[in-house]
């Protein structure tokens, strides 16, 4: 059985999405929707034994798949999971379950394309966190920008074509530099596209550095940071809600994932040279993009701007060396799963009912949906960092670990928590406290059941994990400490 | 019963009661939320008493409830530290806050919200004996925000007003300015002394007292200065001590029973309950002290000024709350450290009081808040009336009176203090009580005394629910319900008698032996020590001391400008305008961090969004891409669908090609 769990999780996604296709036009919708349910959940299911049987005690992969792909270049179709990613794929599975149900009713047109495109882009990311063949991981990493180059080409906004190619060009650049650098590592490996043997494989200095900066190129756009970031508030306003949740919660984490599984592995003197380099960017995401964040006038851009602070804490954490910070990272981006998706659904949520995402449209939400702001409110507070949520654990694990190596790094990532509290509470009273601000807030009505479901499972995500976060670490620590020990050994011929 | 399930009680009782009637509060009706909320802290309170006993007994108790989360060697853990200075402020946030949930039921009778308050104020009891309980740098943090969180909803309850939404954004925000130096604090623990659990880090302290960090350039500073000036300014967030003082007068906007509980006699009292618990800490620096008690000395004296010129009888309280602090605060930086928690205990008493009855008053004049527009309030309601002068003695320092022990003994220690700051401390805290006397019973006079000038007062509606007005506006004033009499009374008692009757074993006794460690550096305990010859004596020594006059003089000078004079104070205001403007104006604080902070961050963020990632990157960005575009339309030149060009570019292609290859060999 468990020889077959990983191709499981990627391919019961994927066929899924090809049956939701076969229903066709929206005169089956219906159907689309429940196949398109019970595969996500199918594929949820399969995903679980990860967890439930993982070995916390080794830093070795687990469920260990490997075939030959293509012979003739050494190709094989290798998957495997260690603590690193099992936890990315179970998020990502678990995103694919709320996706489907966050576009329920709100889809109307293209059902079957749409659902079907999240099921197959699910798996495909499943596969980008499980593959550890080079040629694999990329296929799988560029396969995913199909789906959702789609989601928001097809059933987004507007300026959807502009956001569509933005993205699609900002990723494709690094991507292209980062094929570069796997073909010259499968030369110096002696003809291996194993990504366990390239983590072993000499480099010189130069050639480490100039890898360092193409893969720096090609994940630091996706996950994305300074100053390769403004495609993503443009994604993020032309996204429809179920692709801003993917785009927040999982994607930007497969790019965040490229630094653990490649970077720091493959360049490692390079990347403690240029650790100031991340770092200063990092820092940087954090303060100015905190800023930045206040200013928005549209609640995803604001959101949008905040998961790029976010995720600054993620790059931080990794390029701190040591294992507080590096699964402070890991643990930033499970919970920012969380929480962006949560936010990016309340705004969905707003969204639905009164068609603009401008803050001055609303105003006095509370008096009219109840409900829903006290979830926003948890949320909103989970976003501004608030103990026992989420939101708190990889923050303050990062700023543990960054004042452990110079408090300066520490002083400017804490500065997230007057930013973060500033531009999310701001945002939250102008739009949810005060009288009704209009005729069109008076109409608004509180939460459905669809609604309320996928607000109560996040939110209780949110708080389990900021009560008690331990199995999140347990599972991690062993690969961390791996990985940095990995890292502190040169490889300079 | 074990020790251990009773800790857990205590926090959880309240808990559960919070989540009863926020979850269900529409099931089990107004009654049934107040019932499972009061029964609640109640059996908090019960348990509490139990403890102090087990305490009293000799018993302390430190352990892990839960582990939080584990990295190798380094665990985080939620866990009870149960000592004297635990116990002590368990018994205070419970019992203010049982009476403040009896109150609330008289207070919020006709509120809408009825239910969310109460869960909010049992979510709130909940977090702050978290907060006190803690044996952790983890866990009082998270106690530290989450009483955070519960204030910024509760200043925010009545969400309808403008001026409640900005008051509680206001709180929240300069609380996370005190916390970003709180966290870096305890980043500095943690990278020091590899652990955040108390006794640990306490027991490493000394072996790293004379530890140096490098901060900036070359300059070494001495890493407990550092450590105990970050954490000092979580607790100038917290308890409101200059300059990040000014959102507690403003937190003034949510309803009266939580200014006494949240922003009176608990959760503005944890930085002076953290600075207690981390005396080994501070002992090992006298600069963190110096600044402690500069800071401290500065909000005691020019926060009682501005209570001079309020006219809100909230705003009144607010101030002297503020001042009050700032005296815990200068106690703190004379390592006095006792005496600074053996005010918080009189003050959570005596000051609950004081908001209470302002609120009974409030009640009786249909939310009008103006104290101009009250007087002669006596003769309507006696209980609220007698129950406001015990709490306004009390806090002016009243021999035999529960606030006379703490803040005489506050103003000995500094005096005592060898800080090279003491001597400007001693004068700010012994101005300060001429200047407390003097606008508490100015308040006293006008509120209670006087001319009835409530007849022609309009309605303000000062305190928010504008929907309620009692049926009966306009006419007498009467005294309020038991509910709210009741409390008032009960809250008497120790404001009256819990000073003569703790000082001995609190102060002067070992009943903080354990809790609080006190250098042989600073003797000023010891020195006091030496001059105690019991309760009875100290007050009756009083008579003679400076600070008893200077209260006295305030009274007389109150009475005499309020009762007999009105005219005076109308003239001093005419004469000094510019003084009277900048207190009104409380020294243009406000108009400044709105000015430097607020627009100053919404400018800058728009700079960077606009200069920077619209015109910059994006403007490069756009820019390559038509680069790309007239390149692009360059080659397309190339594809002319000739023959005889494509083989001559694929002539030039091998060409490079080849002798690129043969360069190679």
């Amino acid at each position: 059985m468990h020889e077959y769990i990983l191709s499981l999780v990627v391919w019961v996604p994927i066929l899924a999405g090809v049956l939701v296709l076969a229903t066709g036009s929206d005169r089956h919708a219906s159907l689309a929707r429940w196949i398109a349910l019970a595969g996500s959940l199918a594929g949820l299911a399969v995903a679980i034994p990860l967890y439930s049987d993982f070995d916390t005690s080794t830093s070795a992969m687990q469920f260990v798949e490997k075939t030959p792909w293509i012979p003739a270049l050494h190709v094989f179709y290798h998957l495997g999971v260690d603590g690193i990613s099992m936890p990315l794929v179970l998020l990502n599975s678990f995103t694919t379950v709320l996706v489907v149900i966050a576009g329920w009713q709100v889809i109307q047109d293209r059902v079957a394309q749409y659902m079907a495109a999240f099921l197959i882009m699910s798996g495909l990311i499943n596969g980008a966190f499980a593959a550890l063949d080079g040629i694999l991981f990329y296929v799988f990493f560029e396969g995913m920008l199909i789906p959702l180059y789609l989601i928001v080409g097809v059933w987004g906004g507007p300026n959807r074509v502009y956001a569509a190619f933005k993205f699609f060009l900002y990723t494709l650049a690094g991507s292209l530099l980062m094929l570069v650098s796997f073909i010259y590592l499968y030369f110096q490996s002696g003809g291996s596209f194993d990504i366990q043997t390239w983590h072993g494989t000499p480099l010189g200095m130069t050639a480490q550095t100039l890898m360092f900066l193409a893969f720096l190129l090609a994940f630091g756009v996706k996950v994305p940071m300074w100053p390769v970031h403004t495609w993503l508030p443009d994604a993020h306003v032309e996204a429809p809600t179920g692709g801003s949740v993917v785009l927040a919660a999982i994607t930007l984490k497969v790019g965040a994932y490229g630094f653990l599984r490649f970077i720091l592995p493959i360049v490692p003197d390079a990347s403690e040279q240029l650790a100031w380099l991340v770092i200063t960017l990092s820092l940087i995401a954090v303060a100015y993009i905190g800023l930045v964040a206040l200013v928005q006038s549209d609640m995803k851009k604001l959101i949008a701007y905040s998961s790029i602070a976010h995720m600054g804490f993620v790059t931080l954490g990794f390029f701190l060396f040591n294992p507080l910070g590096v699964e402070g990272g890991l643990v930033q981006m499970i919970s920012h799963g969380f929480v962006s998706a949560a936010l990016f659904l309340c705004i969905g949520v707003m969204y639905d009912r009164l068609h603009s995402r401008q803050i001055k449209d609303y105003g006095g939400l509370v008096n009219k949906m109840p409900v829903f702001a006290a979830f926003f409110m948890l949320f909103a507070m989970a976003n501004a960092g608030l103990p026992a949520t989420s939101g708190f654990v990889g923050e303050f694990m990062v700023i543990m670990a960054a004042a452990e190596v110079n408090f300066w790094y520490a002083f400017v990532a804490a500065t997230t928590l007057i930013f973060g509290a500033a531009y999310t509470l701001w945002m939250y009273k102008r739009v949810v406290f005060g009288n009704v601000a209009n005729p069109h807030v008076e109409d608004m009505s509180d939460l459905n059941a669809r609604e309320w479901l996928l607000m109560a499972v996040l939110a209780i995500c949110v708080l389990g994990m900021g009560l008690y976060p331990k199995p999140f670490t347990d599972v991690m620590h062993v690969s961390v400490v791996d990985l940095l020990a990995h890292v502190a050994q040169s490889k300079l011929p | 019963m074990d020790m251990q399930t009773l800790y857990l009680i205590v926090p959880l009782a309240p808990l559960f009661g919070a989540i009863v009637a926020g979850l269900f509060g529409k099931l089990i009706g107004r009654a049934g939320a107040h019932v499972v909320t009061i029964a609640g802290v109640a059996v908090s309170f019960i348990a509490s008493v139990f403890v102090f006993q087990d305490v009293l007994a000799g018993h302390t108790f430190n352990g892990t409830v839960y582990t939080w989360m584990v990295l190798g060697d380094l665990s985080f853990e939620v866990g009870f530290l149960i000592d004297s200075l635990t116990v002590m402020m368990m018994l205070v946030v419970t019992f203010v806050s049982l009476m403040v949930h009896v109150y609330t039921i008289g207070y919020m009778h006709d509120d809408p919200g009825y239910q969310r308050f109460f869960s909010y104020i049992s979510l709130f009891t909940f977090a702050m004996l978290m907060l006190v309980m803690s044996n952790n740098f983890l866990q009082l943090f998270f106690g530290w925000e989450a009483v955070g969180l519960v204030s910024y909803l509760l200043i925010g309850f009545w969400y309808q007003k403008e001026s409640a939404i900005y008051a509680n954004l206001k709180a929240f925000l300069v609380n996370r300015v005190g916390d970003f130096g709180f966290i870096l604090g305890i980043g500095l623990v943690l990278a020091y002394f590899g652990s955040l659990d108390y006794a640990t880090v306490f027991a490493k302290a000394p072996a790293l007292a004379n530890e140096s960090i490098t901060i900036w350039g070359d300059s070494a500073w001495n890493l407990m200065t550092v450590i105990g000036i970050l954490l000092f300014i979580g607790a100038m967030g917290k308890s409101a001590q200059f300059p990040l003082h000014v959102w507690l007068p403003d937190s003034m906007e949510g309803p009266t029973p939580i200014s006494a509980l949240i922003h009176a006699a608990t959760m503005v009292t944890a930085g002076i309950f953290m600075v207690a618990r981390m005396s080994p800490l501070y002992e090992l620096s006298d600069v963190a002290l110096s600044f402690i008690m500069v800071i401290g000395a500065i909000t005691a004296l020019f926060m009682g000024f501005l209570g001079i010129v309020q006219n809100d009888i909230k705003r009144v309280v607010a101030y002297s709350t503020l001042s009050q602090l700032g005296y815990m605060t200068v106690a703190l930086g004379a390592s006095a450290y006792s005496v600074a928690v053996f005010h918080l205990m009189t003050h959570a008493f005596f000051k609950a009081l004081l908001f209470l009855a302002a609120g009974s008053v409030i009640i009786a004049m249909h939310h009008n808040q103006d104290i101009r527009t009250m007087g002669g309030l006596k003769k309507y309601m006696p209980i609220t009336w007698i129950t406001a002068l015990i709490g306004s003695l009390a806090l002016i320092g009243t021999p035999f009176l529960s606030g006379f022990y703490s803040k005489e003994t506050i103003i000995e220690a500094v005096k005592l203090s060898h800080l090279p700051v003491a001597d400007i401390a001693y004068w700010a805290v012994l101005i300060g009580v001429f200047v407390t006397a003097f606008y508490s019973f100015r308040m006293y006079f006008l509120v209670f005394h006087g001319k009835e000038r409530f007849h022609n007062a309009h309605h303000h509606g000062g305190d928010g629910h504008g929907q309620d007005d009692h049926g009966h506006h306009g006419g007498i004033p009467h005294e309020t319900p038991w509910v709210v009499t009741g409390p008032l009374l009960l809250l008497a008692l120790p404001s009256l008698a819990i000073g003569y009757m703790t000082i001995e074993p609190m102060l002067h006794g070992d009943f903080f032996r354990n809790a609080i460690y006190v250098s042989d550096r600073h003797p000023v305990m010891v020195e006091l020590n030496q001059h105690f010859q019991g309760a009875m004596a100290y007050a009756l020594h009083a008579f003679v001391t400076v600070p008893f006059w200077l209260a006295a003089a305030g009274v007389g000078l109150s009475a005499y400008f309020y009762l007999l004079r009105p005219d005076i104070p109308a003239a001093i205001q005419k004469r000094f305008a510019f003084l009277h403007a900048m207190l009104v104006n409380k020294y243009w604080f406000d108009e400044l961090y709105s000015l430097v902070f607020a627009k100053g961050a919404r400018l800058l963020g728009g700079g960077l969004w606009r200069g920077g990632d619209q015109a910059t990157i994006d403007g490069a960005v756009n820019g390559l891409a038509r680069q790309v575009n007239r390149i692009a339309g360059l080659l397309k030149s190339f594809q002319s669908g000739y023959i005889y060009h494509y083989a001559f570019a694929m002539l030039i292609g091998v060409f490079v090609l080849v002798s690129w290859f043969a360069r190679l060999n």
